[in-house]
């Protein structure tokens, strides 16, 4: 069949499917079905090529600010930006974005993609340059084991065309680079920032981290940060910047963004990166803030263990109200044993709010962590509602799970102004 | 003046390279639990190359990747008698998963390579290419419902001593054939339950309490603890999907 009429199909469907309220994928499904060769050639066309973004934990913030990086260089960036991150979600997104005659009026691609789609990605459209952020504990009922994680970056780094940008203190991501002829470069903490970041591995092994290990010397290294800023070391120059982003992982993967964008467009002046980096907002979902009764509420998805501990450290429980969302299906992980494995002490002396299909589970973990509870109650729509009046004049934040974040959205877009995300 | 507390001593094997299914919140509920019934609990977590303790009242362990199996299997080889002494006299034990395959007499991957184990439990377990994965409820005599999580391609079978920990009512369990969960040895549970297993089932947390409290102290006072967060998260969890 022509490209033109499956382009012309698939932005039809992509219509039909807006008018239903339906996902973003489904237009993507019919093209990958009837012209498998549509992502492929029209990201082919990119004069730049394709850069993938991939790991556990921090992908749609780091996409979001390397979209914005590369921007405000004048480079025309096409972006997956709803996270629906299949070859599909990609095709879908595609859709939305060309002309007619399938031309994309971009420069260069850039996508976020799970560890499992971007194997099956890379596959078909190799990338120009990758960034791989971390492999963290999390969906190992979809995955099996981190080691089958890493192994999965690993695949899309020996996939990559040009440059591999990587996390230096990720000891399995840094175990990828000995495998490859690439160009690698490298992101990185400064030594006294270790010990709040740490492992999976770390965090069961009760012997205190001795010496920094040696490792690479990295492009951008994250010195320092406080509420209001972060100071990085770039090219072994000091740099200090305002940031709008707010948690440690946040402003660790603005080390990312920064060495990834440096890699794409080396003539690029810090001051000007620095300078978008400090206007960037954190993602939807990602620490985000709305306004509901003149108060801020902040929703702060949580996926894993290592995504959640960072979230507990980053924010601040004082003056907050606080709930957490838990639900259990596929697409936050159906297994409870995470929680487990986060240390929610933190939060003792501030009640909870617990929600979510598994509620009681939550509920269960706070009772052994003995952090005191306001309600427990499975119906997340009753008990957000419920939460924001017993909390009237109050900032609220509410942790989430995937599903979670999406109920609450839909439910908060009703009383409130929410970012569509299409 | 009160009386000091009495202490009981949980040995965890491994937690640096065992701890995959948040199987340190065995731990917590175990300490939790000891401190609510007015023990004074004290843990020591065993690692590769560590010095072996004298004596433990209760022992856990959890599950790994496999290369986490591959770091310690040395190491458990040679504390592998003492600990078999300890499982005969009598010390309550809980072996999640990977720890579980190594308790029994050995762990046979798929490219035919054998893990020898220590042979507390009479089981033997084969790596296959499927996972056994998802949402679980069993039930045994002693323990009623069990209920939690598995996530193994390792499958396990029972040898003609070895009594099954529960009965499988959804899910796999030990292998996709018997229909047998886990393995049960004296005091001893090997299991591929996570979620984690003892705080959504207070009963096997209490078995191993009681049982390591009656045999240091021969008396149990048990104070009542409030379990109604885990009936009801017991609840959910039972009629959630696979």
């Amino acid at each position: 069949m022509p490209q033109s009429f499956t382009i012309i199909l698939g932005k039809a469907v992509r219509y039909a499917a807006r008018l239903r309220g339906g996902g973003s994928a489904l237009p993507g499904l019919f093209v990958e079905r009837i012209s498998p060769s549509f992502v492929p050639d029209t990201l082919a066309q990119l004069p730049r090529g394709v850069v993938v973004i991939s790991g556990t934990n921090g992908k749609t913030t780091t996409t979001k600010m390397v979209v914005s990086l590369l921007e405000s260089q004048g480079i025309k960036v096409f972006t997956n930006r709803t996270g629906s991150n299949f070859v599909r979600g990609v095709a879908a997104a595609l859709l939305g974005e060309i002309d007619v005659k399938g031309k994309l009026n971009a420069d260069i691609a850039v996508l976020e993609l799970d560890e499992a789609h971007a194997v099956k990605f890379v596959e078909v459209v190799p990338p120009r340059y990758s960034l791989l952020l971390n492999v963290m504990r999390d969906q190992l009922d979809r995955f099996g084991e981190i080691d089958t994680t890493a192994h999965m970056l690993e695949q899309i780094a020996l996939a990559t065309t040009d440059t591999v940008v990587m996390n230096r203190e990720d000891t399995r991501i840094r175990a990828i680079a000995p495998k490859l002829q690439h160009t690698v470069r490298y992101f990185g903490l400064a030594d006294h920032l270790l010990s709040q970041f740490p492992t999976d591995d770390e965090l069961h092994d009760n012997g205190p981290r001795t010496k920094a290990p040696a490792r690479p010397k990295a492009d951008v290294v994250l010195k320092d940060f406080n509420e209001k800023g972060a100071a990085f070391t770039i090219s072994k120059k000091d740099f200090v910047t305002p940031l709008k982003l707010k948690g440690i992982y946040n402003i660790f993967n603005s080390a990312a963004a920064l060495a990834l964008v440096r890699a794409i467009e080396p003539s690029a002046s810090v001051n000007s990166l620095l300078g978008a980096l400090s206007t960037v907002t954190p993602a939807f979902g990602r620490g985000e803030t709305l306004t509901v009764g003149g108060q801020p509420l902040e929703l702060v998805l949580v996926k894993n263990p290592a995504g959640f501990r960072l979230g507990l450290e980053s924010y601040d429980p004082d003056g907050y109200a606080t709930m957490i969302a838990i639900n259990d299906n596929y697409a936050d992980g159906r297994d409870m044993s995470w929680l487990w494995d986060v240390d929610f002490t933190k939060l003792s002396g501030h009640p909870v709010y617990v929600s979510g299909i598994r509620a009681y589970d939550m509920a269960l973990r706070l009772q052994y962590d003995e952090v005191g509870m306001e309600k427990v109650d499975t119906e997340l729509s009753k008990a957000l509602a419920n939460f924001i009046a017993l909390h009237d004049g109050t900032p609220k934040r509410i942790y989430c799970t995937y599903t979670a974040m999406l109920a609450l959205r839909k439910d908060l877009s009703k009383i409130t102004r929410v970012e569509v995300v299409s | 003046m009160s009386e000091p507390k009495k202490q009981i001593t949980i040995l965890q094997l491994y937690p640096r390279d065992m701890n995959i299914y948040g199987d340190h919140g065995n731990l917590q509920v175990l300490v939790r639990r000891l401190e609510w019934y007015g023990y004074a609990p004290k843990v020591i977590h065993y690692n590769v190359g560590d010095t072996f303790p004298k004596s433990a009242d209760i022992v856990i362990g959890g599950g790994g990747q496999d290369s986490g199996q591959e770091k310690i299997h040395a190491d458990l080889l040679k504390i592998g008698p003492v600990l078999k002494k300890w499982a005969t006299d009598g010390t309550p034990m809980l072996m999640v998963c990977g720890l579980y395959q190594l308790f029994g007499h050995f762990f046979r991957t798929l490219n035919n390579v054998n893990l020898e184990g220590i042979g507390i439990l009479d089981v033997e377990t084969y790596g296959t290419n499927e996972r056994l994965i998802g949402n679980i409820v069993t039930t045994s005599n002693a323990f009623g419902e069990i209920i939690g999580y598995e996530n193994h391609s390792g499958q396990t079978f029972l040898g003609e001593h070895a009594k099954p920990f529960a009965t499988v009512i959804r899910g796999a369990g030990n292998n996709s054939k018997d229909g047998h969960e886990g393995a049960l040895y004296k005091n001893v549970i090997g299991t591929y339950l996570h979620g984690s297993i003892l705080p959504k089932n207070p009963a096997v947390a209490d078995f191993l309490i009681k049982t390591a409290v009656k045999r240091k102290y021969h008396t149990f006072s048990k104070d009542l603890i409030d379990d109604m967060f885990a009936n009801m998260a017991r609840a959910v969890a039972r009629d959630r999907p696979r």
